[in-house]
């Protein structure tokens, strides 16, 4: 580089050192990205059960870990599957709709509070769920809920109702008032209008914010663990933490088996779905 | 009351601001109809409908708040009361219970007196409308009036009820929490808790041990939010001018492979680095620090250490989004700007300063502020990574705990409820304060103010 600023370089030599520097920042970037988790893949391959001695490169290569995650008695893995599927299911449903609900009633109506609403959604959507827990904990346990899915579910759709009003709000506004206006003159009712025009246009929005109340259930771990108590109840995120969190280096290489296990769908919707819900993201930020 | 249809609104707002202006010069039909009268009857619910002429809206409005009275009356009454008291016969009276029953009796009182004012106002504003010559609609007419005004509040309903019992409530518990005595020693059901006032307030910044502890954890919480969330900003700034270049090829596969960190769940790759980062097996040890450097580095046992490894891995975690966002917004700056630049001879950075960093901004901002707020509440990694440690001698909290994670230990860990309830009123306190910061800026915010 110190040779490059004294002489003068043709045109061409400096874009060749451009580029196999932009190169060389983007391989070493690809590195520091794919060294963990192929490290990860390696190490579920691995026998044995802790981290010390795996290698990325496995010098038994075994199957043992996934094979122990599905078939073993011990093993509580697909009912943990079975859970979160069962919770990632409900919270979908019931809390688009509810959020879809809300949503059009801030974007179309002017109601008394509404404005109030607003802000108390705005300044909601700040705080974390966590910041509660230990009322939650209580409330759980007075009204006999605590350490089951459906004390899980509903607190999923409570968090879920603020965050996602807003984004949902935001979409329904740029869907022109003309068209339920026109229907209303036909003599659409209010419910006609929501379900039969505004539904179907709030479509991709819709997805999108369904789509986040579908993995959160996957990918959060410290409400489960606030929330549930037996392991029958738990979670994959849950129990995938417990692995490690009970005797760290002793089952490290099932957890590696069970995170590669959730990591792959979930990566690959995101993947699959990246621009749509980064979109998704950005106008909740800008619009909402 | 309001009108809740949108496309009449307007309309009968208008009619209605000129009824007003014109109530001067009007004569007024009903001159004998007197809107004090109305309100001052409706302080039994429905009566002043009734004065106005409305007995079905009357009666079904009496029989409703009868009702509510009579059902809720003894709970809001003991519920009030158990909240002063909470609770008398230790080990019998759990004050938790108290607490909470208390909670709710306030929150229905609220409901109680908002409606109570509505039916007054609406009782008002009826008879105004009267005494100018207003018709009173017929009995079908009424009803399609009633379920046209009552029907936002329908869908809201649903959403409102769980989010009262799911977040409001919890918050409100909380910050009563925090005047309490409730810690390990004086825990219910064996004790009863007692109201103390600010003494939590007062002791976390009186008592040095929680005072220090408290200034430690919360510049902490600043500088982690800060230099995290920068750096993964600037990193993703940096990858996305790189990559943008139109000779970068493979742009897809750079892009697939970027994103990666932010499409797998966050909890297990942290989990992963913790055990990559652990002090005597982890990988980054001895892999790699000890073969080509011959030492390893007490990650997870040196705060300063820890406080490093948690910002990279932040950086790794966070970058992909701020990544996507950039690239999205490069894609839409226009060539003209940059050819224009060539003509007046500007250099590759006065290119970036001046036309590549500000458009990446200005499209950005609102959520790149949500990145910070983001980072500052950000719980997973630091208990993942090391549950808030390494220990540090003399106080509550670890040398990695942020504020969130420190309230989190001191309930769940250290049972010092009220100490926890205390830490997050403030915290909640900052958050409030940023928020309002942050609606002013946000453009949803100045556009509902021109409804």
């Amino acid at each position: 580089m110190a040779a490059a600023k004294r002489k003068p370089m043709s045109r061409k030599a400096k874009t060749r050192l451009e580029l196999f520097g932009s190169y060389t920042v983007i391989l070493i970037m690809f590195v520091i990205i794919l060294y963990p988790l192929l490290w990860t893949l390696g190490v579920s391959l691995n026998t044995g059960s802790g981290v010390y001695g795996a290698s990325i490169i496995p010098e038994n290569f075994t199957l043992e870990h996934y094979e122990w995650l599905f078939f073993d008695p011990r093993s509580n893995y697909l009912l943990w599957y079975q859970n979160t599927l069962i919770v990632a299911v409900s919270v979908t449903v019931i809390a688009t709709f509810m959020i879809a609900l809300t949503a059009y009633a801030f974007s179309r109506y002017r109601f008394k509070g509404r404005k109030n609403g607003l802000y108390a959604f705005l300044l909601l959507q700040m705080f974390p769920v966590l910041m509660a827990m230990v009322a939650l904990y209580i409330l759980l346990n007075t009204v006999n809920l605590l350490d089951s899915l459906i004390g899980l579910i509903i607190i999923y759709i409570g968090g879920a109702i603020p965050m996602n009003a807003f984004l949902v709000k935001g979409y329904f506004d740029t869907i022109p008032r003309e068209l339920d206006e026109s229907a209303k003159i036909d003599g659409a009712g209010h419910f006609r209008i929501f379900f039969q025009i505004m539904l179907p246009l709030a479509k991709p929005i819709l997805a999108v914010v369904a789509l986040f109340n579908f993995m959160a259930p996957f990918m959060d771990f410290i409400l489960p663990r606030i929330v549930l108590r037996s392991p029958e109840n738990f979670t994959l995120a849950l129990g995938l933490f417990n692995f490690v969190n009970d005797q760290f280096a002793n089952n490290f290489t099932r957890f590696a088996a069970g995170a590669i296990l959730i990591a792959v769908p979930i990566a690959a919707v995101y993947l699959f779905l990246q621009r749509y819900l980064i979109s998704g993201l950005t106008s909740g930020a800008t619009k909402g | 009351m309001l009108i809740s249809n949108p496309d009449s609104f307007n309309d009968q707002e208008d009619t209605f601001m000129a009824a007003k202006k014109e109530q001067d010069n009007r004569v007024l039909v009903n001159p004998k109809h007197n809107p004090k009268t109305a309100a001052l009857l409706s302080i039994i619910p429905g009566f002043g409908q009734a004065y106005n002429k409305r007995f079905i809206k009357g009666a079904a409005l009496f029989i409703l708040f009868a009702a509510f009275v009579i059902a809720a009356i003894d709970f809001i009454t003991t519920g009030l009361q158990g909240l002063v008291t909470l609770g008398e016969v230790p080990r019998e009276d759990d004050s938790r219970v108290f607490l909470s029953n208390g909670i709710l009796a306030l929150i229905l009182s609220t409901f109680f007196l908002a409606f109570y004012t509505l039916n007054i106002q609406d009782a008002f504003k009826d008879a105004k409308r009267i005494q100018l010559g207003w018709k009173v609609p017929n009995i079908s007419e009424g009803f399609k009036n009633a379920w046209d005004t009552s029907f936002p509040y329908l869908l809201v309903g649903p959403g409102l009820i769980l989010l009262i019992f799911v977040v409001i409530f919890p918050l409100l518990f909380m910050v009563f929490l925090a005047f309490t005595n409730y810690n390990l020693y004086n825990a219910p059901p064996r004790n009863i808790l007692e109201w103390v006032g600010f003494e939590n307030f007062v002791n976390l910044f009186a008592i040095s041990e929680w005072r220090n502890t408290f200034i430690n954890v919360l510049s902490w919480t600043l500088i982690w939010t800060f230099v995290a969330t920068t750096l993964q900003i600037a990193l993703a700034l940096f990858l996305a001018t790189i990559v943008n270049d139109p000779r970068i090829k493979f742009k897809k596969l750079i892009r697939t492979v970027f994103i990666l960190p932010w499409a797998v769940p966050a909890f297990t790759t942290i989990i992963i680095f913790s055990a990559l980062f652990n002090d005597n097996f982890g990988a980054i040890n001895t892999a790699i620090l000890q073969p080509i450097f011959g030492m390893s580095i007490p990650w997870l046992t040196d705060a300063l250490w820890t406080r490093i490894a948690i910002i990279m891995i932040q950086v790794w975690l966070g970058f992909p989004f701020v990544y996507a966002l950039f690239t999205g917004v490069l894609q839409s700056i226009s060539a003209d700007w940059y050819e224009a630049a060539d003509i007046d001879g500007a250099s590759r950075w006065q290119k970036f300063q001046n036309i590549t960093f500000p458009h990446v901004m200005f499209a950005t901002a609102p959520l790149l502020i949500m990145q910070y707020s983001f980072n500052f509440n950000n719980f997973n990694i630091i208990y993942l990574f090391n549950q808030g440690g390494p220990a540090v001698r003399g106080q509550t909290a670890g040398g990695s705990d942020i504020l969130i994670s420190w309230i989190y230990g001191l309930t769940f860990e250290n049972q010092q409820f009220n100490m926890a309830a205390a830490i997050s009123i403030i915290l909640g306190l900052l958050v409030a304060g940023f928020a309002f910061f942050q609606f002013r800026r946000s453009r949803s915010f100045k556009e509902e103010g021109t409804f």
